[in-house]
């Protein structure tokens, strides 16, 4: 091996800004995301067959007419959202503790709601690629039209809701020795009022509901994303530091 | 370059550090020896903003931990014995998010730079879990000298590393102490520290229990002083 004294130019980092550019911090996390998980499809993939999986098992277990299909499919569809993106949330997480890439990540000298942020988007881009698939899937199988504008809104808002306190608590749970089991049990009561106004919203289209019964649950789901969205923002450093 | 004054880190009910008094000059080289469980890393990782003081003062290059962290963190390097990198990452992949993560203008020639200063510039499209533990090593100190930073700290950079790869890392090592950089590294193998370091400081029971410079220890050697040290 040759060890180089190469002649490097002095300083070249930008100390007099150390919080640096926040969006490029943000866009570097994502970046390094989805090119890592694109070439190892890992996270993916589990979340994909474990949805795939969901949605065949309750297939098999409700034998239903097709009235009592509509009624159900809001909350099948968010039970199978919430598991696959616990499984998701929880690998997204544990990728960056297994190699001490965390540590890489803290070292950085930028604001720490950066690697927040793009954790968010990353997780959110991974959930929302599985919902496309399964959706369609989901159609077939149980003969119900998802495709409308109003219901992927819903969809689309639930989701952020969820990833946004899910990563939140990832970052917290992957700390720990029984990050697998802990992970679902602090998250699944903090994000109930998110799943409750999704699956509210949700039916509310599918079922052809009123708009104005529509709007209050939609009107939650924004509300919560906003407040779990600040709140993780503000938390974010104490809860990763030691 | 670095002052910690009566440093303590408590874990609940279990106190680490007991008031650990603390100096480096700029350009010096300080070996951190002790055995396991005195309280190496957990020190090491107070002084990377990583963890928070239970009380006492540290001020690394004029700035204050923890209100002044992000000042710090832009001139402070870290190598663990984890790579902090990225397996599903090439080794240029790697270095170009971290240097976007510094916010290091025309990074391209930077990494190159790196890849070339640490032997890898051949493997740069290499996925970084094809790599040797060496290899990932030396990666890793190549990722905490991107930004050119004036402290080096050095975790036990040898954990699991061969005889080939621990002799390849002096190399680097010294190329990287070289440059009049601040350098603290701990470390329980007293044969590199004796071979790189111009101070060895000993933590034993949560303080710094001795001190001495290498001329100090021209008439005793390292292992001698270490044990003395521990004992006393």
């Amino acid at each position: 091996m040759v060890i180089k004294a190469t002649k490097m130019k002095p300083i070249i980092a930008n100390r007099s800004q150390p919080s640096g550019n926040f969006t490029e911090a943000v866009s570097a996390v994502v970046w390094k995301d989805l090119r890592a998980e694109f070439r190892s499809r890992e996270l993916f993939s589990a979340m994909l067959v474990f949805s795939l999986l969901i949605i065949l098992i309750f297939n098999f277990a409700l034998e239903l007419d097709i009235k009592t299909r509509q009624s159900v499919t809001a909350g099948v569809l968010w039970s199978t959202f919430a598991f696959a993106g616990t499984l998701g949330l929880n690998r997204s997480m544990a990728i960056e503790k297994d190699r001490g890439c965390l540590d890489g990540l803290l070292l950085a000298p930028v604001d720490r709601s950066a690697i927040y942020f793009g954790k968010v988007i990353s997780n959110l881009a991974f959930m929302l690629i599985v919902e496309t698939i399964v959706l369609p899937v989901y159609s077939v199988l149980y003969n119900v039209n998802l495709f409308q504008p109003g219901l992927l809104l819903v969809i689309l808002l639930g989701s952020i809701g969820y990833v946004a306190v899910g990563t939140l608590l990832a970052a917290m749970s992957v700390q720990t020795r029984t990050r697998d089991i802990l992970l679902p049990i602090l998250l699944f009561p903090v994000v109930i009022p998110v799943l409750l106004a999704a699956v509210k919203a949700s039916s509310g289209f599918l079922t052809g509901a009123d708009f104005a019964d529509i709007l209050l649950p939609i009107n939650l789901l924004i509300a919560y994303d906003i407040i779990f969205i600040a709140v993780a923002f503000m938390v974010f450093d104490n809860v990763v530091e030691e | 370059m670095i002052t910690v004054k009566k440093l303590v880190k408590r874990f609940g009910l279990k106190t680490i550090l007991r008031g650990v008094d603390f100096e480096v000059q700029p350009g010096e080289f300080v070996a951190l020896l002790g055995p396991n469980g005195a309280g190496k890393t957990t020190f090491l990782r107070i002084l990377a903003s990583l963890s928070r003081p239970s009380v006492g003062e540290v001020n690394i290059a004029g700035y204050k931990l923890p209100h002044e962290a992000a000042q710090v963190r832009a001139r402070l390097g870290v190598v663990s014995h984890l790579p902090l990198l990225y397996g599903d990452l090439t080794a240029e992949e790697n270095l170009r998010f971290y240097a976007r993560m510094y916010n290091i203008p025309k990074y391209e020639l930077r990494v190159t730079e790196i890849l070339d200063m640490v032997g890898l510039e051949a493997r740069r499209r290499d996925l970084v879990r094809t790599f040797s533990r060496g290899m990932q090593q030396r990666l890793a100190i190549g990722r905490a000298v991107l930004h050119d930073p004036d402290v080096i700290l050095f975790d036990e950079p040898y954990t699991g590393l061969d005889q080939d790869a621990s002799s390849m890392l002096d190399e680097v090592l010294k190329t990287v102490a070289s440059k009049g950089r601040t350098v603290v590294m701990t470390s329980h193998d007293l044969v590199h520290a004796e071979d790189l370091a111009t101070r060895f400081d000993i933590l034993s029971r949560g303080i710094i229990s001795a001190s001495a410079s290498r001329k100090e220890l021209r008439r005793t050697n390292l292992l001698t002083f270490y044990r003395q040290a521990l004992a006393g």
